[in-house]
């Protein structure tokens, strides 16, 4: 019990503490293959230093549920992400919310983060909530529809269920399996506000969604809903790692050795994951809004495709 | 013996009506029939609780209605769980009415109908023959429609309870069909016969469809909603609560009654179809609601779109049902009725805060409200709480009847036919994407409602309503928690009604560890709110402590950053429409056929530019315009049989008199 707590806790702070450096790590491969010196791979964690201890200004206008609002998407992503097994599977609660509500959590962030958006009643805000809603009316069907594919691969929407029969050999190559990759990642990379759908280091105000919906954050404030991002980003990484490359993560019983290795292997997740990204966003332009509803549209059909395939047949 | 409580209580609601015409001169009927109907519905819920905790059949005969039929009641597993439903909604708006019922200007005409409204609804469930059920119908549908026409001096309101009017007669006209091929050529209304007798299986799979379109067209399952966004809103908030939350749900309950209960066994092609209806109408519903400006019309489309989940979970419950897998069934069974139990919930506090702001600025434009927050901040929070749980997101309650649907549509690999194969899947993808437009919807109508600033001098004036008001909504908004957060004992509430209708039930579980819900294995899926929302809640205390601990609590008041570009004119805001717009160009391009036309004025000249938008309702133009076409045309052509001379008229009689002759006559 007490070990179990003890490695919960050690999860919840691994995921806090390494978000920022995944995507230090991305910006700073990003700017290498641009040519660019690129910041250093610590940055992150300095901006959120610098903008915990500025004081928050914020707008006249500005709510009580303005205030609260980054304590709560900060709060949801926290748990979304910890619930995800990182280096080890069979997490202690793991079975208070299976991928389903996990997904969902994310869904609560993102409510409130479009909320917050319209509170101060800037034309930017607004701009903002109401892109994010529509991506996100495409890009949640299409979640679900992955989870349901791999739900009935593993039998169980239980994530350390799916990621531990996604480790066992009967998986083998599937088709349907396929198609939920492809779908996951497009929907990975509208999540997090890449590349070609958003850009997350954009000032243009005709090219933001998630930064329009930010722009009257500041200080503390900003600091978490910037911490909340780095987070979704490894969440989503991380899921893709623990059901689509389970390999090294140690099981729930494991000795230190086998942590160890999955720490490592873990790391080198990450590092795959981030290369990956930041190749994929170099090599590509940012899309007009309107064509993202395309590109998430192919997401929810080949998510569906998939699990038709799979109610069609057990094979696929 | 509960029965005859239960008639007490709808008698003495009866009662309420000649007192309130009696005395509705009097400043304080208003207070005394509220008051009066919140004791009554308050006693008929807990009555309903305590036989669906300890089920045991109750009847009783009252020589009333047809001499040689009698009315029949009874309370059952089904009855009590409805009982519930609308007896909570009953007293909350009852509560809430309280409050509200004061800023009435024409009290006389709203409440003598509205206990005997309540009680319609209760005799609707309560009922037991054929007779009594479609008397029970009427009385409730012609009580609500006096109420819809209660503020008749707008012409939209009229005009929407006359085609309520249509619609509802339509709708019995389907029921009384279906009651007519049930009872058989003997004549015997009495539901135990009805379910003693097994029709055929053409004969039942009639009586589904016409209790799909009679019930259906009550609930408003597309396309036979037309009648429900109009004659919502056109009601009295409270009253909207309760036609919306709760009559829709009358609805259900009926057609639950009839196809799981009196039909006998299914086929397995019914629930295509009631699936189809259901995935159709969730997202057609939330669509419509995102095109909308008036609050309550939002509301009423947002409606459609949860019965059309309701209805879906139904469709999966007969397809398990037909193919003997009777523990999926109940799984789907439980995750419709929780959803109703949900909705009933949060459908009422939202239409309560509509009614709040309407009462606080005469409003129910969104583009004329905004920044109520600050004039209304608790109305603002429980509209809040109402818009995450309609929105499906944990830790609330909406979340966990969409978990549970999703559980079971995850069971139906094992149906062995191809149709539906290929049509679960479909519809959950239906589902997800209605449970997505709706977040959306939610975020709109929360969003342009009550943040950012006001866009009308009405919304910057408003006041917080009042306490009885207020209170009524808070009892929703914890409710809506509870249900969220400890599901377990809400599922094993519905356990009765499972072994009733479909002989087992679900997995008990109250007992399984932390209040957790397993629906079918541990190893499979759980679910437990509880954890999740103590979790949330713990981290972001957890983080506002640090921060304000370690780093900075400091905190400065100045304008809008807005890159750098504040416009102070509040008119720069986004709207509801324009908040739209991206959905609308996504979806409603095809859906609607929604276009945008803008016009620019040409250089130099000094006039604004315009952009109008048109959207079209493809399912009035296609389906109501043509028929109310016909009807007139139709109309005019017959108006010549007004004009004629005797002779012609008795040459008519005498040739209808031959060919219904002729017709006996060959039929065999």
């Amino acid at each position: 019990m007490i070990h179990d707590l003890v490695l919960q806790g050690t999860e919840m702070l691994l995921v806090l503490l390494l978000s920022p450096l995944l995507t230090g790590f991305v910006r700073k491969v990003k700017a290498r293959l641009l040519r660019r010196q690129g910041p250093p791979l610590l940055q992150p964690y300095r901006d959120l230093a610098r903008l915990l201890r500025k004081e928050v200004v914020l707008a006249h206008n500005a709510s009580w549920l303005f205030r609260v609002i980054p304590y709560i998407v900060f709060a949801g992503t926290w748990v979304a992400a910890s619930l995800i097994p990182t280096f080890r599977s069979g997490l202690m609660f793991s079975w208070s919310a299976d991928l389903i509500a996990i997904i969902a959590l994310l869904g609560s962030a993102r409510f409130f983060i479009a909320l917050a958006g319209l509170d101060v009643g800037t034309s930017f805000g607004g701009i903002g909530s109401s892109r994010e809603v529509m991506i996100a009316s495409l890009a949640e069907p299409a979640m679900l529809m992955i989870v349901f594919t791999l739900a009935l691969i593993a039998g169980s929407t239980q994530l350390s269920t799916m990621a531990a029969f996604m480790g066992s050999p009967e998986v083998g190559l599937r088709v349907s399996l396929g198609l939920g990759l492809i779908a996951l990642i497009m929907v990975a990379i509208s999540e997090n506000a890449r590349i070609p759908v958003d850009n997350p280091a954009t000032h243009l105000e005709l090219t933001m969604v998630h930064e329009a919906m930010v722009l009257e954050y500041s200080g503390r404030h900003l600091a978490l809903i910037e911490l909340s991002a780095f987070l979704k980003l490894l969440l989503y990484v991380s899921l893709i790692g623990c059901l689509f490359a389970p390999w090294g993560t140690a099981s729930p019983d494991a000795a230190p050795r086998e942590l160890l290795i999955g720490a490592a292997a873990y790391i080198g997740k990450l590092t795959v994951g981030g290369l990956l990204l930041a190749v994929f966003e170099t090599s590509i332009a940012k899309m007009r809004v309107f064509r993202v509803p395309e590109f998430l549209g192919a997401a929810l059909m080949l998510a569906l495709l998939a699990t038709l395939l799979r109610f069609v047949s057990r094979s696929f | 013996m509960t029965v005859v409580y239960a008639l007490y209580g709808v008698a003495a609601l009866l009662a309420l009506a000649p007192i309130a015409i009696i005395a509705s001169a009097s400043p304080r009927a208003s207070n005394v029939i509220y008051g009066a109907s919140l004791i009554a519905t308050l006693a008929l819920g807990v009555m309903g609780a305590i036989s669906l905790s300890a089920p045991a059949l109750s009847t009783v005969v009252l020589p009333l209605g047809l001499p040689w039929l009698g009315a029949h009641f009874r309370i059952d597993a089904l009855t009590s769980f409805f009982m519930i439903v609308v007896n909570l909604g009953g007293a909350a708006a009852s509560l809430f009415g309280l409050g509200y019922g004061r800023h009435e200007e024409t009290p006389e005409r709203i409440l003598p109908f509205y206990p005997a409204y309540l009680a319609g609804m209760n005799l609707v469930v309560l009922s037991d023959d054929a007779f009594s059920f479609l008397v029970a119908w009427e009385f409730m549908s012609l009580t609500s429609w006096a109420l819809v026409i209660s503020h008749h001096e707008d012409r939209e309101n009229v005009r929407a309870g006359y085609i309520y009017l249509l619609m509802a007669s339509f709708g019995t006209l389907a029921l009384l069909l279906a009651f007519g091929l049930l009872a058989g050529s003997d004549g015997n209304y009495v539901f135990d016969a009805i379910r003693a007798s097994h029709p055929n299986s053409r004969l039942a799979a009639l009586v589904l469809i016409l209790a799909l379109v009679g019930a259906g067209s009550k609930a408003g399952v597309v396309p036979l909603h037309a009648w429900l966004p109009l004659a919502h809103p056109a009601a009295p908030s409270h009253v909207s609560a309760l036609m919306s939350g709760v009559m829709t749900k009358v609805a259900v309950y009926g057609f639950i009654r009839i196809v799981f209960d009196l039909i006998g066994e299914p086929d397995w092609w019914w629930s295509i179809v009631v699936l189809t209806v259901g995935g159709i109408t969730a997202v057609m519903g939330v669509l419509y609601a995102l095109m909308q400006s008036d609050l309550k019309r939002v509301l009423a489309y947002s409606t459609i779109e949860n019965i059309g989940i309701i209805f879906a979970a139904l469709g999966l419950a007969l397809a398990f049902k037909a193919e003997g897998l009777a523990l999926a069934s109940a799984l789907a069974l439980t995750a419709g009725l929780f959803h109703v139990f949900n909705h009933s919930l949060f459908k009422s506090l939202l239409f309560f805060g509509t009614g709040a702001v309407l009462n606080a600025t005469g409003e129910r434009d969104m583009e004329r409200l905004g920044g109520l927050i600050h004039r209304m901040p608790q109305t603002a929070f429980v509209f809040l709480v109402g818009s995450v749980a309609i929105s499906a997101l944990p830790p609330l309650n909406g979340f966990v009847s969409e978990w549970l649907t999703f559980q079971a549509i995850l069971l139906s690999p094992q149906l062995p036919s191809w149709g539906l194969k290929l049509l679960v899947p479909t519809v959950g993808a239906l589902l997800a994407l209605s449970a997505a437009l709706a977040a959306a919807c939610f975020v709109r109508a929360f969003g342009i409602t009550f943040l950012g600033r006001a866009r009308a001098k009405a919304a910057s004036l408003a006041q917080e309503t009042d306490s009885s008001s207020l209170a009524a909504m808070y009892a929703l908004a914890a409710l809506c928690l509870i249900a969220g957060i400890v599901p377990g004992f809400f599922i094993d509430a519905l356990k009765p009604v499972m072994q009733a209708l479909l002989g087992v039930s679900m997995p008990h579980q109250a007992g399984v560890q932390w209040l957790s819900i397993v629906p079918i294995a541990e190893s499979r899926s759980s679910y437990n709110g509880l954890l999740v929302f103590i979790f949330v809640v713990l981290s972001g205390s957890l983080a506002a402590f640090a921060i304000h601990r370690l780093a900075s609590d400091k905190l400065r008041r100045g304008p809008a950053w807005d890159c750098g570009y504040p416009d102070p004119r509040t008119s720069t805001q986004y709207t509801a429409s324009s908040f739209a717009q991206p959905i609308r160009r996504v979806f409603g391009s095809t859906v609607f056929r929604a276009r945008e036309i803008g016009e620019m004025p040409p250089p130099g000249s000094t006039a604004p530019a315009r952009l109008t938008v048109k959207i079209h309702d493809p399912i009035w133009e296609l389906l109501y315009a043509p028929i109310s076409d016909l009807v007139a045309y139709t109309a005019e052509r017959l108006n010549v049989l007004q004009f004629l001379t005797i002779r012609r008229y008795l040459s008519l009689v005498f040739a209808a008199l031959v060919i219904l002759l002729l017709v006996l006559a060959i039929s065999p």
